[in-house]
């Protein structure tokens, strides 16, 4: 189990489904934030899978998967930059109440 | 006294009970992000899956990705995350809806999803795969990012500058007095 791509795919997979489920469904914009965190450690886990079994990717697989996480930090840092911005405005982190910004 | 080989009584190996604990642990705590009323507990849960997933590239072998997980999820996005959950706690304590009322669809939507992904990667075979991990070292790693990626590795550091300004510039308050207003009022 722990030396077979699938199984470390299929977790890839489920993560992922977490994360979309919780981004799709959560009314708070950093709780959306962290499952977009979520959702993005799910595909980091599928690509340093992928590196680590297959050796035309030996290596490469991990420098891809560090460039992911050094974009997913920037993503977080402006990411909850707004919000805070946002909630100084509207004085709620929920983002079914930000109703005026659909104008 | 050295640990037996295989798991005594079901004859796995011990790599095979890591690999279910982890994704226990993971998966169980994944899941509590999503479904916690609490905010603040959504964040420790988030640190817990993070450290999970390190323990998965630990697991493959994959030693630099892990200590990069440890360092900037674990270290430093969470406790972003959890300053920001600080810094937005509305005093009325958590919302009586955690979630949107049309929640049942995204539920729908994100097993379907799941689903999905889950059967094109059980019904594909990967030819160039291998049946088990490769080893590479953090030096084969470090060789490949300083020569074939050192583009990439340079342009990411610019954009990590430009995310923490910009992360400043959105953030800060906007009624900060600016001193050259000062020297002109004071003229006036």
């Amino acid at each position: 189990m722990s030396n077979n791509l699938d199984a470390y795919l299929v977790l890839a997979c489920l993560m992922f489904a977490i994360g979309s489920f919780g981004f799709l469904a959560r009314r708070n914009a950093i709780a959306m934030l962290m499952c977009v965190e979520i959702m993005l450690n799910g595909v980091n886990l599928a690509i340093v899978a992928f590196g680590m079994f297959t050796p035309a990717l030996a290596g490469a697989g991990q420098v891809i998967a560090l460039f992911v996480m050094a974009v997913a930090a920037a993503e977080a840092t402006v990411g909850l930059a707004i919000v805070i911005a946002i909630y100084r405005n509207r004085r709620t982190p929920l983002v079914d109440e930000y109703a005026s910004m659909r104008e | 006294m050295a640990l037996p080989q295989t798991v005594p009584y079901l004859g796995w190996s011990w790599d095979d009970v890591v690999f279910l604990v982890l994704a226990g642990v993971m998966l169980g705590s994944s899941l509590m992000v999503v479904l916690s009323r609490n905010i603040i507990r959504s964040g420790l849960f988030m640190v817990l899956a993070f450290l999970g997933l390190a323990g998965f590239y630990a697991l493959m072998g994959a030693t630099i990705v892990a200590a990069a997980q440890v360092l900037v999820y674990v270290g430093a996005i969470s406790v972003l995350i959890l300053f920001a959950v600080m810094l937005t706690q509305s005093k009325s304590g958590p919302a009586k809806l955690v979630f949107h009322s049309q929640a049942w669809a995204a539920g729908i939507a994100s097993v379907i999803v799941g689903l999905l992904l889950i059967m094109s990667v059980v019904m594909t075979t990967w030819p160039l795969a291998m049946p088990t991990p490769i080893a590479q070292s953090a030096r084969d790693v470090a060789t490949l990012l300083f020569n074939d990626y050192v583009l990439a590795f340079e342009v990411i550091s610019l954009l990590l500058l430009s995310a923490v300004v910009g992360g400043i510039y959105l953030a800060r308050k906007d009624n900060i007095p600016d001193p050259s207003d000062a020297v002109t009022r004071s003229e006036t």
